[in-house]
C-alpha cells in the first residue's frame, strides 16, 4: 500500500441559491477517489458553509494515485427528492507525487459545471503520503516529472537529454455511446471529463514508465492532445523528451550570480540545501570542478573549450590552430559517427525541445515534415491502440529519413498534431533536422553547467556579440581558432553550416560561405521550427511572418474524399511554402524560426496557416528582392502596371528594412568564392504525404530551375497572388510580433506582461466561393485580428506580442474559427537606462548597440554561467570585481512579501520565463480539459457571451489550481484545443478547452535588490564596481 | 464576411474607463462606438471601425459579467473569474457606485424600497444600499463602506440617502429647492452623527438610519423651554445679555426671540410623530431661516446666536435637560447654519 491521500474539506462561499423558497442551500460535498467516497456533514441553509471536514484518507496504489483525479462534489441535500449537484473540481495530484514539486494542496477552487459554469468555490486541503518501495515491479512511474516547458527549466541542468518518449491511449468517447441517448447533457459531459483526465492521468503514468526505463527522471517539452474522433473514439496521445535533470544546486546557482546577482540570488531562500558557505568562498565553483572530473577526456571533444569564453586569452587543447579547415573534414566524420552511434540506440532521435544548452546544437538542416491522410474506422480494441500507434510510427519514419536525406541523425523542434473531419483525419508531424552534440545524449559524459538559459531571456545579439561560445564542436573550432586572429567575428553561426553533403545535396541549394566565419558553407535561406538560439548572431529586429491559403475541395465520402485530399496536399504546401519564402523577402530578411505550418480540414475547402518569426541572420547572405515579370511584353499599359507593381514591392522591402533596422554590415569583398548569391529560390522543407502508407513524395519546391525570386504575372490569379503580398500590414508604432520565446532584437524586457486569448469565428459568405476570395477572406480575418489585437493592448506600448499561436478550425460549411493566444510583454524603449537591469542583460543591451568597444568586458561576464572554467585568470579577475556586488545584494537580501490582495496573483505566459523574474521553483505540470455546455444560448449573451465567460473560467480555474498549489504563475501555457459548436435554431452551444502549462513560483529580481525599486531612469547603481560592470 | 463570434479575454480583465463610462451612462454599444468616434480614437491608434466595434462589445461583455459582482463589492475583491488589480477594482466599484447629485437630489426622501423608478441604475443601487445596512446596526455610513467598498465621502452621501429614505422628510417643497443635495448630506450627517444611538452607544440596538424613539420621546421635555414663561424670559434674557453689541441684527433679535424659540423646540418635538417628521426641514426653512434672512442676518449672527442660544440654557434654574438639550441642537445648529444660504 505505497500511499495514502488525505483531503480535508473546509468551506465554501458565494454557493448558488438552490431552494428557491428560502434562497439559501443545504450544501455537502462528496470526496471521491478511484472507487472510495466520502461525504461531508450537510451544512444547512448557507451560502457560505463551514464543513470543516475530518481528514478523508483513501488508501492507494501509487498507480491509481497517477492515474486518477480526485474528484469532489458539492452537492445540494434534498430531503424528498434526489440531490442535486452544485458542481465539481477535479484536482489533479500529480504534482503532490515527486519530492522537488508541490508538497500540499491548498485553497479556494472554483465549483464547475458544465452547464451553468462557475457557481462558487470551495476550499480544499490535500496532502499525500507516500511509501517508498523500490522493489514493486513498477507499474508507476512516481517520481518522474513532467514539463511542457521546451527547454531545460530554470533551476535545472540536464545531465542527459535521452530522447523521444511517446505514448497514446484510446477509448470509446462517452459523447457518442448509447447511454448518452438517455443520459443529461450534464452527466455525458462529466463522463468526457473523467475519462480525458484518467486517460492524461494514465498517459503521463505510461510515459513516465518509459522514461525511468531509459534512466532518466524527467520529460521536458512534454505535449499532450486530445483527437475526438467522433464515432471511432477518442485518442489521447503525449510526446515529450526524456531528460536526467539536476535540480542546481546552491553552487552553480551562485556562479551566475557574479555577473547577475540581483537575480540569482534569489536561489537561495528557495533552496533545498542552502549553504552559505559557497557564497562566502566567492567565485570558485565546486560543481564545475566535479563536472570536470567526471569528464574524461575525449579527443575528438574538447571539454577544456566548454569555458573558453575568453577565446582570446585561454590556451585550447588539441586545437590545431590555423588547420581547422582541414580538419573540419575528419571531425566532422567522427562527430558524425558519435552522433549516430548515440542517436541510433533510439528507434526515433526526436527532441521536443525548442531552445537547447548551449553546444548542444551543431548544425540545422531544415525543417522537415511529414503528413497522411486517413480514414478514422472504430477503435475495436481499446486496449491495444495499434492502428493509431502504426500511423505514427510510420509518419516518424518518413520524418526521419527525410532528416537522413538532409545529412541529419536527429530532429528537434519536434511536433505532432492531427486535424479531423468527419471520418478523414490528417496526421501532421515537423520538426527541424539537426546535427547534434552527442555528449549531451550519453551518460555520465555531461560537463559543464547545462543550465539553460537565465531566468531573464538573453534575447539576441547583434552583430558583434557573443554569448559564450560553448566551442564542442568542430565547426565552430574553425571559427574560433578564426577568432583567434581575428576577435571582432566571433561565431554564433556554427548551426547554420550546412550538414549535408556539398556534393550530393538533397535539393537545388545555392551555398556560400559562411557570412559570420567564411569557413563554412551556409544556405541563403534557413527555415527552422526551432528558437533562435541564443547565440546567433541577427541583425535588426525579428517579426511574424504568416502565409495563408485556403483550397476549395469537393464534399465526398470516405476514399474518395482522402483521395482529394492527398492530392490537395503537396500543392498546399507548396503555395504555404512560396508564400513564406515571398514575405520573408519582402522583409529583408534570411530565416524563419518557429515555423509551424497548420493544415485544416473542413467539409468543403482545406485551409494552411503558416507562422514563423523571420530574421535576419549575420551568417546568412543578404536576400536578393522580388522581381515580377509579365508574360505578355509589348503591352504598354500592361507593363506599366508590372513597372508600378514592381516599384510598391520595392518600396515595401526598403521600409520593411528600415522598420525591422535591417542594417547588415558591407562586407568586403574579399571571401573566396563566396560572391552575393544571386537571388535564386531553393527550399529546405522536405516533405511528404501519403494517403495509405504506401508511397512518399518528395517535392521539389525549388521552382525548377527557374529564377525563383522571379515572380511570373501569367494570370490574373498571380495577380492576385501579388497584390495579396503587399496587404499585410506591419503592426502600428510601438509594436513588435513574433510567434518564438523571445524576440529577436529586443532583449530589455519590462516585467509588465498580458496574456490573453481571442478566438474569432467568421462566415466565409460567399455563393460562389473561389479559392481566390477564399484567400482574400482569411487573409482579412486574420489581419483584422491582429490589429483588434494591436487596439486592445495599445495601452501597453512599447510592447511585443510574442509567442503569437495561431489555431485554425473549420467547425462547419464556411465556418472559420482562429483562435490566438500570445503574451504582450512591454519594453523600454531607451536601452541606454536600463540601470536597473543586471549586467549580464546590460552587456547583451550593450551588444545590440553593435557597439563592439564596450562589448569585451560584459562579454566576459555573460557567458560565465556557461562556462566551467574557474581557473581561468581573466574570469577570476572578472568574478572579484562582481563579487562585493553580489555579497551587497546578499547582505540586504529581502523577503518577498505577499500581496494584500484577497485573491493572490497569478501571471500567465505562453512563454518559459517571466521578464524581470527568477523561477525559483516548479510545482507541476497543469493539464486540464474543461467542457461547457449550454441550453441558452441567447441569455448567455449568444456565442460570444458563451465562449467569453469559457474562457474567463478557464483561467480562473487554472489561476486557482496555480495558487493552491502554492505558485504564482504558470509559464509554458498553451491553449491546445479550443473545439467551439454551436446550434442556434436549438440554442445550444457547446465547447471544450484544453489547456496545459508549468505552474511555478517565480520572484521578482526588484524585491531581492539592494535598493527599493525605483523607476529605471533613477536608479544609480550600488556600488562603485558595479559602475565598472556595467559601463 | 461577418463575425458571428468574436472574443478577447485577458489573464488580466482590461478595463477601458472611457468604454465603462459610457457603459455606465447607459450607452448601447452603437452608441458607445459613435461616441469614441467623436472621442478621434480612429485617428489616434489608426484603427478600423470593427476594430472599434469589436472592442467595445468585448468591454460591453466584460462589464454585464462583472455586474453582478458588482452588486456586491467584496465578492469583487474574493471572485476568481476575474483578475482584475486592486486599483482597478477600487475604480469599478466608484464609478459604478457614483450618482448624479440632481438626481439624488430629487430621490431624497422617497421611498427606496419600492421599485418606482426601475429604469435608473442609480436608484437600483439606492435600494441596493438601502436594502442592505436596512437591518444593520451600528453607524450607517461605516456600515456601506464596509458593504460596498465605497470611499468615505460617498459613503457617507449614500448613509444620507438611506437616512433620508427611512424617514421620509419631505425635500420637495418648493421653498426647499435652494437647498442642494449636499446640503442635505451634510444635515444628515449631523443628525445621525449627534442623535443615532451609535453616537452614544457603539452597541445600539437600533440601526444608524433610524433616529432612536427614545431620544425623540426624550425631545418633548425640552418643550418646558417655550412652555415655561418664565424659563423663555429667562433664556431671552441671558442670550440677548450675552449678544448685545456682538450681534448686527439685535433688535430684530430681541423681537424675534420668542418666535425663533418655539419654532427651533417645536421642531425637535414634533419628531415622534412620522407626519410631522416629514415637516422637519420645511419647519427650519420656514421658521428659522426665512424670518432670519428677511431680517437679513449674517451667517455669522446665526452662528453667534445659536452658540449662546444652546449655551444659556445651563444657567436656567430649574432647567435639568441641558446635555439633552445641547445634544439636539448640536444637530439643529450645524444643519442650519449648512442651510442658510440663498
Amino acid at each position: 500500500m505505497p500511499g495514502k491521500l488525505k483531503v480535508k474539506i473546509v468551506a465554501g462561499r458565494h454557493l448558488p441559491v438552490m431552494d428557491r423558497a428560502s434562497d439559501l442551500t443545504d450544501a455537502f460535498v462528496e470526496v471521491k477517489f478511484g472507487n472510495t467516497t466520502f461525504k461531508t456533514d450537510v451544512y444547512p441553509k448557507s451560502l457560505n458553509p463551514q464543513w470543516n471536514s475530518e481528514w478523508f484518507k483513501f488508501e492507494v496504489d501509487d498507480e491509481e494515485l497517477q492515474d486518477e483525479p480526485l474528484q469532489i462534489t458539492v452537492l445540494d441535500h434534498d430531503t424528498y427528492s434526489a440531490n442535486d449537484a452544485i458542481g465539481k473540481v477535479y484536482i489533479d495530484i500529480d504534482p503532490l507525487l515527486y519530492s522537488e514539486a508541490a508538497t500540499v494542496i491548498s485553497g479556494w477552487f472554483p465549483i464547475y459545471d458544465t452547464i451553468h459554469g462557475i457557481r462558487g468555490e470551495i476550499n480544499v486541503v490535500v496532502k499525500v503520503d507516500l511509501f517508498n518501495d523500490l522493489n514493486r515491479f513498477r507499474q508507476s512511474s512516481c517520481g518522474v516529472k513532467f514539463f511542457c516547458t521546451t527547454s531545460i527549466p530554470k533551476c535545472y541542468r540536464a545531465v542527459v537529454i535521452h530522447g523521444f518518449v511517446e505514448e497514446l491511449v484510446v477509448n470509446e468517447d462517452p459523447e457518442y455511446q448509447w447511454i448518452d441517448r438517455i443520459r443529461t447533457p450534464r452527466a455525458s459531459n462529466e463522463a468526457r471529463q473523467r475519462l480525458i483526465s484518467l486517460m492524461s492521468g494514465e498517459l503521463q503514468r505510461k510515459i513516465g514508465l518509459k522514461v525511468l526505463e531509459m534512466r532518466g527522471n524527467a520529460v521536458v517539452g512534454y505535449l499532450q492532445c486530445f483527437d475526438l474522433e467522433g464515432e471511432s473514439g477518442l485518442v489521447v496521445r503525449a510526446i515529450g523528451t526524456a531528460c536526467t535533470l539536476d535540480k542546481l544546486s546552491n553552487t552553480s546557482a551562485f556562479l551566475p550570480a557574479c555577473n547577475s546577482p540581483s537575480k540569482e540570488m534569489k536561489e537561495i531562500p528557495f533552496n533545498e540545501d542552502p549553504n552559505p558557505n559557497t557564497y562566502s568562498s566567492g567565485p570558485s565553483t565546486p560543481l564545475k570542478n566535479q563536472t570536470y572530473s567526471f569528464s574524461p577526456s575525449k579527443s575528438y571533444s574538447r571539454q577544456s573549450s566548454s569555458s573558453d569564453t575568453d577565446l582570446s586569452l585561454t590556451p585550447k587543447t588539441g586545437m590545431g590552430s590555423g588547420s581547422a579547415g582541414k580538419e573540419g573534414g575528419p571531425f566532422k566524420t567522427l562527430l558524425r559517427q558519435q552522433t549516430q552511434s548515440a542517436l541510433e540506440q533510439r528507434e526515433f532521435p526526436f527532441f521536443t525541445l525548442t531552445t537547447f544548452p548551449p553546444g548542444f546544437l551543431v548544425h540545422v538542416g531544415g525543417v522537415v515534415s511529414a503528413r497522411s491522410v486517413k480514414l478514422l474506422d472504430r477503435i475495436h480494441n481499446p486496449d491495444e491502440p495499434e492502428t493509431r500507434d502504426a500511423w505514427w510510427a510510420e509518419i516518424r519514419q518518413e520524418i526521419k529519413s527525410h532528416a537522413k536525406a538532409l545529412g541529419c541523425h536527429a530532429v528537434v523542434g519536434y511536433s505532432e498534431s492531427t486535424s479531423i473531419c468527419e471520418e478523414v483525419c490528417i496526421l501532421s508531424a515537423s520538426g527541424t533536422a539537426a546535427v547534434l552534440n552527442p555528449r549531451f545524449l550519453q551518460d555520465g559524459t555531461m560537463e559543464g553547467c547545462l543550465e539553460q538559459r537565465l531566468s531573464w531571456q538573453p534575447g539576441f545579439f547583434s552583430i558583434g556579440s557573443e554569448k559564450g561560445e560553448v566551442d564542442f564542436f568542430p565547426q565552430s573550432q574553425d571559427s574560433s581558432s578564426l577568432l583567434g586572429i581575428e576577435e571582432a567575428s566571433p561565431p554564433g553561426c556554427g548551426f547554420c553550416h550546412i550538414p549535408y553533403d556539398e556534393l550530393n545535396m538533397p535539393f537545388p541549394a545555392h551555398l556560400t560561405y559562411c557570412y559570420n566565419c567564411r569557413k563554412q558553407k551556409v544556405p541563403d535561406v534557413l527555415f527552422t521550427t526551432i528558437d533562435l538560439p541564443v547565440e546567433a548572431v541577427v541583425v535588426g529586429k525579428g517579426c511574424l511572418i504568416q502565409a495563408r491559403l485556403c483550397r476549395l475541395k469537393k464534399k465526398a465520402q470516405a476514399e474518395a474524399n482522402a483521395t482529394s485530399i492527398s492530392n490537395l496536399l503537396p500543392f498546399m504546401e507548396y503555395e504555404v511554402h512560396t508564400q513564406l519564402m515571398n514575405k520573408l523577402k519582402l522583409r529583408g530578411m534570411n530565416a524563419l524560426f518557429g515555423l509551424r505550418i497548420q493544415i485544416t480540414v473542413g467539409e468543403n475547402m482545406l485551409m494552411g496557416l503558416a507562422s514563423a518569426t523571420g530574421v535576419y541572420l549575420a551568417a546568412l547572405p543578404t536576400p536578393g528582392g522580388i522581381q515580377i515579370a509579365g508574360k505578355t511584353p509589348n503591352d504598354g499599359t500592361y507593363e506599366q502596371h508590372i513597372s508600378h507593381m514592381q516599384k510598391k514591392i520595392n518600396d515595401t522591402i526598403a521600409k520593411n528594412k528600415e522598420l525591422y533596422e535591417i542594417n547588415p554590415p558591407e562586407l568586403p569583398e574579399e571571401i573566396i568564392g563566396s560572391p552575393i548569391p544571386e537571388p535564386r529560390q531553393r527550399s529546405r522543407l522536405l516533405r511528404s504525404q501519403s494517403e495509405s502508407s504506401d508511397e512518399v513524395t518528395e517535392l521539389d519546391l525549388s521552382h525548377g530551375k527557374k529564377d525563383a525570386f522571379v515572380l511570373e504575372i501569367d494570370d490574373t490569379d498571380a495577380m492576385e497572388d501579388v497584390h495579396s503580398l503587399l496587404t499585410d500590414v506591419p503592426p502600428p508604432s510601438g509594436f513588435y510580433s513574433c510567434n518564438t520565446e523571445i524576440m529577436p532584437g529586443i532583449n530589455n524586457w519590462t516585467p509588465e506582461i498580458q496574456m490573453f486569448t481571442a478566438v474569432r469565428v467568421s462566415r466565409l459568405s460567399n455563393i460562389n466561393p473561389t479559392n481566390q476570395t477564399l484567400n482574400k477572406n482569411f487573409n482579412d480575418l486574420c489581419e483584422n485580428l491582429l490589429k483588434s489585437l494591436y487596439f486592445k493592448l495599445r495601452s501597453m506600448v512599447p510592447c511585443c506580442l510574442c509567442h503569437v499561436n495561431f489555431t485554425v478550425a473549420l467547425p462547419e460549411d464556411e465556418l472559420v474559427q482562429i483562435a490566438v493566444t500570445a503574451v504582450a510583454i512591454t519594453y523600454d524603449k531607451n536601452q541606454a537606462l536600463q540601470a536597473n537591469k543586471a549586467p549580464t542583460e546590460k552587456s547583451q543591451q550593450r551588444a545590440s548597440t553593435d557597439n563592439e568597444e564596450q562589448l569585451q568586458f560584459p562579454l566576459e561576464l555573460s557567458s560565465d554561467p556557461l562556462s566551467s572554467q574557474p581557473f581561468s585568470p581573466a574570469k577570476a579577475t572578472s568574478l572579484e570585481k562582481a563579487s562585493p556586488l553580489a555579497e551587497g545584494y546578499l547582505r540586504h537580501r529581502s523577503v518577498p512579501s505577499g500581496t494584500n490582495s484577497t485573491v493572490s496573483v497569478v501571471k500567465m505566459t505562453p512563454l518559459s520565463f517571466l521578464p524581470g523574474a527568477k523561477i525559483t521553483k516548479y510545482l507541476g505540470i497543469i493539464n486540464m480539459f474543461f467542457i461547457r455546455e449550454t441550453t441558452s444560448l441567447r441569455e448567455e449573451g449568444g456565442v460570444s457571451g458563451f465562449l467569453h465567460a469559457f474562457i474567463a473560467e478557464v483561467f480562473a480555474m487554472v489561476r486557482a489550481h496555480v495558487a493552491a498549489l502554492g505558485g504564482n504563475a504558470v509559464v509554458s501555457y498553451i491553449m491546445k484545443q479550443c473545439v467551439f459548436m454551436e446550434n442556434p435554431n436549438k440554442n445550444q452551444a457547446q465547447c471544450l478547452i484544453n489547456v496545459s502549462g508549468d505552474a511555478v513560483i517565480f520572484v521578482r529580481e526588484s524585491e531581492l535588490e539592494v535598493l527599493p525599486v525605483q523607476p529605471p531612469a533613477a536608479a544609480p547603481q550600488p556600488t562603485g564596481s558595479a559602475g565598472d560592470v556595467t559601463t | 464576411m461577418s463575425s458571428d463570434l468574436d472574443v478577447f479575454v485577458g489573464n488580466t480583465t482590461l478595463i477601458d474607463e472611457e468604454v465603462y463610462r459610457l457603459w455606465l451612462d447607459g450607452h448601447s454599444v452603437a452608441e458607445a462606438v459613435a461616441r469614441r468616434l467623436r472621442g478621434g480614437v480612429l485617428e489616434r491608434e489608426g484603427t478600423s471601425v470593427a476594430v472599434l466595434q469589436s472592442d467595445t462589445r468585448d468591454h460591453y461583455r466584460t462589464f454585464q459579467m462583472l455586474e453582478r459582482l458588482l452588486h456586491a463589492p467584496p465578492r469583487l475583491l474574493q471572485q476568481l473569474l476575474f483578475q482584475i488589480p486592486p486599483e482597478r477594482q477600487a475604480l469599478l466599484v466608484q464609478r459604478y457606485y457614483a450618482f448624479d447629485e440632481a438626481l439624488a437630489r430629487e430621490l431624497l426622501g422617497k421611498k427606496l424600497s419600492k421599485g418606482t423608478k426601475k429604469e435608473l441604475d442609480e436608484f437600483d443601487n439606492f435600494k441596493r444600499v438601502f436594502k442592505a445596512v436596512e437591518e444593520l446596526r451600528g453607524p450607517l455610513a461605516e456600515n456601506i463602506q464596509q458593504l460596498f467598498l465605497l470611499p468615505p465621502p460617498l459613503a457617507r452621501d449614500y448613509a444620507a440617502i438611506v437616512f433620508f429614505a427611512n424617514s421620509r422628510f419631505e425635500t420637495g417643497k418648493r421653498r426647499l429647492q435652494f437647498l442642494s443635495f449636499g446640503d442635505f448630506a451634510a444635515c444628515a450627517q449631523s443628525m445621525m452623527g449627534h442623535w443615532s444611538q451609535g453616537a452614544l452607544a457603539p452597541e445600539a440596538a437600533e440601526p444608524d438610519g433610524d433616529l432612536p424613539k427614545s431620544f425623540l420621546q426624550d425631545l418633548k421635555e425640552l418643550k418646558v423651554l417655550v412652555s415655561d414663561k418664565d424659563l423663555l424670559d429667562q433664556h431671552k434674557s441671558l442670550v440677548c445679555s450675552a449678544l448685545r453689541g456682538k450681534i448686527s441684527v439685535y433688535n430684530e433679535l430681541e423681537a424675534n426671540f420668542k418666535a425663533l424659540s418655539r419654532a427651533l423646540v417645536n421642531v425637535g418635538g414634533k419628531l415622534t410623530h412620522a407626519r410631522d417628521v416629514r415637516d422637519f426641514f420645511v419647519d427650519l426653512v420656514e421658521k428659522v431661516i426665512e424670518p432670519c434672512r428677511s431680517d437679513k442676518w449674517s451667517l455669522g449672527d446665526l452662528r453667534l446666536f445659536l452658540t449662546h442660544y444652546t449655551a444659556a440654557p445651563r444657567n436656567l434654574p430649574g432647567f435639568r435637560h441641558q446635555a439633552l438639550w445641547e445634544r439636539y441642537m448640536a444637530a439643529i445648529t450645524a444643519c442650519l447654519l449648512r442651510m442658510y444660504h440663498d
